[in-house]
């Protein structure tokens, strides 16, 4: 009964937290306790009716064949009955995989949500933050179970606004604004690659809904060319490279650390940038006919994955540590889905969103402990002062460098797995040894700042209920989480696959290889920053490969380069049209300014103001008529004249 | 149709009244000069009328022109310029487009005039001897709309005539 | 050469019609111009006189017509007069050359 309910009316979990946002902003701003209440509350209950609906899907083997839609007709151009008319549906479609996210986003959100009641508090702008909570919760999720790409597409871009809105919510700070900035001019970008994607398969097959789109493009020999096909899906892929925090789009997430931490966990960890992802599982159909764009996936991915590995080795925030982990991460989901495995990528955004959405609270705990001290080497020790923080976060650290039984290390298993039953050595290679450096550069943060000596300039204290509950919560999950898909009981992979589900052989090797790399990565972060406690091998490791520690450390001067870029190409540009501008188009409207100018000075002569000068014109025109009249006949005059014949 | 010696002689004088003295009207460098070359041709124009036949707008012609027209605008002369009238009905700047056009209207009008059958239009009958009778009958039956809109016309001019012409300072130094 | 026709009455009143056009293009002083339409209005009253006695000599609409003319030309004239001793009063001139705000 309530599970039916749920599942036909799966639209209101989207609909409450953008109920709530309408009443925070309309009617509870000054009531800040009321507003935490609502928009945790509505999130709540959309979590629970997500959980009802969610259970509804994966208890019925039908919904992996038909997902099960429902839509309304929201706008129709063109004439009635022709074929090519213009029809745009809004509606719901859940299958096991828009159910498994739309789980994971509300459950997530209603913990974070929570977690923000805390850590927010004292804020000016706490009721506000809250409705754009709720906004970004609603936007969310009406992404996740969008039936129709446009739909999806306007979520996608209320997310972003979401994201530029939170980013730059400290708007006292400059960094903030800048980053929010970047944010959503980068995303922009990017969006504009998906637009013409959505463009491009909407004039090619006549529609954008999903199920229907799915069904043409297998068959898209009758529509349009393989050639054709991969620039959609190369177009297509844009949006995610932006969206995700792919290379070379990737240079916004870092920043987009200047925001609040909630906002880190929720948006630029656990959902909003796993949107990229989710659309190339969605459109798998799409990419799945095209070799080459499924390559570029895979080869964009795994690159990025290794990119931000290398990036985070020696970055000194804690959060942009993070959040190079999270490009790194969203590396890994990619090449899932270039190699094909819709299982091993959502799989992994799975489990991922518990571990890094409980590493981000825990570091926001730890800022809000620290009055906001980001660097990693003016911390240490915080585990005796901040014990649930502290545990938490290790068990996040452990599932992320992929040890067992965490639910990372089945994931990244999968992946593993996956990448090397499709023959893709070189990504594998770069796979296994972004495992590798992320044990090491996660334990290197987590040694820093939970063991070692304490700092006696710092005076952490454990944070509220509302702050460790949800990280306890996660937790849970960041260990159970991937006890659904373990080689032994594959659960995850009967649900939600692309194809057909397949069951590979257990492959003991790769995993041997990944807990020895874990291991070894880990061990290796003890060796240099815990047992050393002066850390004398890690400086001179970085005095050896100084230029090379330098590099990374500027992020490969990426963000240097789009800068150089911009000032040579755009401002060029820019300067070259400010000259067009200026002698064309200005020249052009000055002329006819003049010309009009001049042609009245010219006329000027005739308006002279003086009676007589009007009367003998007047009268010379008289002459005319007179003249014409009478050499011409009437009629004949009549036709130059007008008038009545 | 022939006519008398004394209409052809009555004719050509009139009409070489008529023309010097209006040119004398526009020439005259003295305004009131001018003004009374227009009472000279307005008198031969009379005389021209009787010649028509039309003994009433003859009559109309001396009352209202020679007289009432003439007196006004020596009156408003008189309101108007300053105590030596000498050079006060000069010539402007646009004199010779002036002349130009008034030479290519005559010329014109000697075209046009050459290309008009006269002979054609002229009417056999003669113009009754007493015209007074049938333009009162006329002008009080026929006419009688226009008639009275050109009385109405008047007394509109004459209320206009005055208010334009009336002195607000005057007026108000009066009062006081 | 000893006849009268309607054609030299045609003629007169064209010539006297020029005269008063080229005072009325060419005359400085407001009221020679206010003298000179006088001009051109008789000589359109000869016209009228002279059509009524060759053309319609027993209709007389031609001389009822010129009747009309002489009023509103008295009409003009007072109203005229008028006008320009109010311009005057603003101006101390009626010299039409000073009179080109038309143009402003």
């Amino acid at each position: 009964m309530l599970v039916e309910f749920a599942m036909m009316h799966a639209w209101l979990v989207p609909l409450l937290p953008a109920l709530a946002f309408l009443v925070i902003v309309f009617l509870t701003r000054p009531f800040e306790k009321l507003s935490a209440i609502i928009a945790v509350g509505s999130m709540a209950i959309a979590c629970v009716i997500a959980s009802f609906a969610a259970y509804g899907i994966f208890t019925n083997h039908e919904y992996t064949k038909t997902p099960l839609v429902y839509a309304a007709k929201w706008l129709s151009l063109g004439m009635p009955g022709v074929t090519d008319s213009l029809m745009v549906h809004v509606g719901v479609q859940l299958d096991p995989v828009s159910a498994m996210m739309m789980f994971m986003v509300s459950f997530i959100s209603t913990f974070i949500f929570l977690y923000s009641v805390g850590y927010m508090k004292g804020d000016p702008g706490y009721s506000v933050f809250f409705a754009y909570l709720s906004l970004f919760g609603a936007s969310m999720l009406l992404l996740v179970i969008s039936s129709n790409l446009l739909q999806m597409f306007v979520a996608w871009e209320l997310v972003g606004l979401c994201s530029y809105l939170l980013i730059g919510f400290y708007t006292h700070k400059i960094s903030a604004r800048e980053a929010a900035k970047k944010a959503f001019v980068t995303c922009r970008v990017a969006d504009f690659g998906l637009l013409l994607g959505l463009l491009a398969l909407q004039i090619t097959f006549g529609t954008l809904n999903l199920v229907e789109l799915g069904e043409k493009i297998h068959n898209f020999q009758e529509y349009t060319s393989i050639g054709m096909l991969t620039l959609i899906a190369v177009l297509v892929f844009i949006g995610p490279i932006g969206k995700s925090g792919q290379f070379p789009l990737h240079v916004w997430l870092p920043d987009a650390m200047e925001g609040p931490t909630p906002v880190s966990a929720l948006i630029h960890a656990a959902t909003m940038v796993v949107a990229g992802v989710y659309l190339v599982g969605r459109t798998m159909f799409l990419f799945h006919e095209v070799e080459s764009a499924m390559q570029l996936v895979a080869v964009t991915g795994a690159f990025t994955a290794l990119f931000a590995a290398t990036i985070a080795l020696t970055q000194r925030e804690i959060k942009r540590i993070l959040a190079y982990s999270t490009v790194s991460q969203l590396g890994y989901m990619m090449l899932a889905l270039g190699v094909g495995s819709l299982t091993a990528g959502m799989f992994h955004m799975w489990t991922h969103a518990f571990f890094k959405a409980l590493m981000f609270l825990a570091a926001g705990s730890v800022l809000t402990a620290l009055h906001h001290k980001a660097d990693v080497w003016e911390m240490g020790g915080l585990i005796k002062k901040m014990p649930i923080t502290g545990w938490t976060f290790v068990i996040g650290g452990l599932a992320i460098a992929g040890i067992p039984p965490f639910a990372g290390f089945w994931s990244k298993d999968e992946i593993l797995v996956a990448t090397l039953a499709e023959g893709h050595y070189v990504l594998f290679a770069m796979a296994a040894f972004t495992a590798f450096l992320t044990a090491f550069y996660m334990w290197r943060m987590i040694f820093l700042v939970f063991f070692g000596d304490e700092k006696p300039e710092n005076h952490p204290q454990e944070s509220p209920w509302t702050m460790t509950v949800p990280l306890i919560v996660l937790a849970v999950g960041a260990i159970g989480a991937g006890w659904f898909g373990t080689p032994w009981y594959n659960v995850w992979a009967e649900w939600i696959y692309f194809g057909e589900p397949h069951h590979g052989p257990i492959n003991y090797g790769a995993m041997l290889l990944s807990i020895v790399l874990a291991g070894s990565g880990i061990y290796l972060a003890y060796t240099m920053y815990l047992k050393d406690a002066q850390k004398k091998r890690a400086r001179k490791l970085a005095e050896w490969f100084g230029p090379v520690y330098r590099m990374l450390y500027n992020k490969y001067y990426i963000d240097e380069l789009y800068l150089w870029f911009n000032h040579a190409l755009v401002d060029g540009t820019a300067r070259l049209f400010y000259l067009f501008d200026l002698y064309v188009v200005d020249g052009l409207v000055n002329g006819i300014g003049t010309f009009t100018k001049s042609s009245g000075d010219g006329l000027r002569v005739f308006q002279t103001g003086r009676l007589q000068n009007y009367a003998l014109i007047f009268f010379l025109g008289v002459l005319a008529v007179a003249v014409l009249v009478t050499f011409t006949g009437p009629s004949a005059a009549s036709l130059v004249l007008g008038g009545v014949k | 149709m022939e006519t008398s010696i004394y209409a052809v002689v009555a004719f050509y004088g009139l009409a070489a009244t008529i023309l010097g003295a209006a040119t004398m009207v526009v020439f005259m460098r003295n305004i009131v000069h001018s003004v009374l070359f227009l009472a000279i041709t307005f008198i031969a124009m009379a005389g021209l009328f009787l010649s028509l036949d039309a003994d009433f707008i003859a009559a109309v012609q001396v009352l209202v022109y020679a007289g009432a027209v003439c007196i006004m605008i020596v009156l408003g002369i008189m309101v108007i310029q300053r105590t030596d009238m000498n050079e006060t009905n000069l010539f402007n700047k646009q004199i010779m487009a002036g002349a130009g056009l008034t030479a290519l209207t005559v010329a014109f009008g000697a075209i046009f005039a050459g290309r008009t059958a006269w002979v054609e239009l002229v009417a056999a009958d003669a113009v009754p001897a007493n015209t007074v009778d049938a333009i009162g009958a006329l002008l009080l039956s026929k006419y009688v709309i226009p008639f009275e809109v050109a009385a109405l016309l008047l007394l509109v001019a004459l209320v206009g005539a005055i208010v334009l012409a009336r002195d607000e300072e005057v007026q108000a130094n009066a009062d006081n | 050469m000893l006849t009268i026709s309607l054609t030299h009455y045609v003629v007169l009143s064209a010539l006297l019609f020029s005269i008063g056009l080229f005072g009325v293009l060419t005359k400085r002083n407001a009221v020679a111009v206010l003298i000179c339409i006088e001009l051109m209005l008789n000589a359109v009253n000869i016209n009228l006189v002279a059509f009524s006695k060759y053309i319609t000599p027993l209709d007389f609409t031609g001389q009822i017509f010129s009747i009309f003319v002489i009023t509103v030309a008295a009409a003009e004239v007072g109203v005229g007069l008028a006008i320009i001793i109010a311009i005057y009063r603003n101006r101390l001139t009626v010299d039409l050359d000073n009179f080109d705000w038309l143009k402003w």
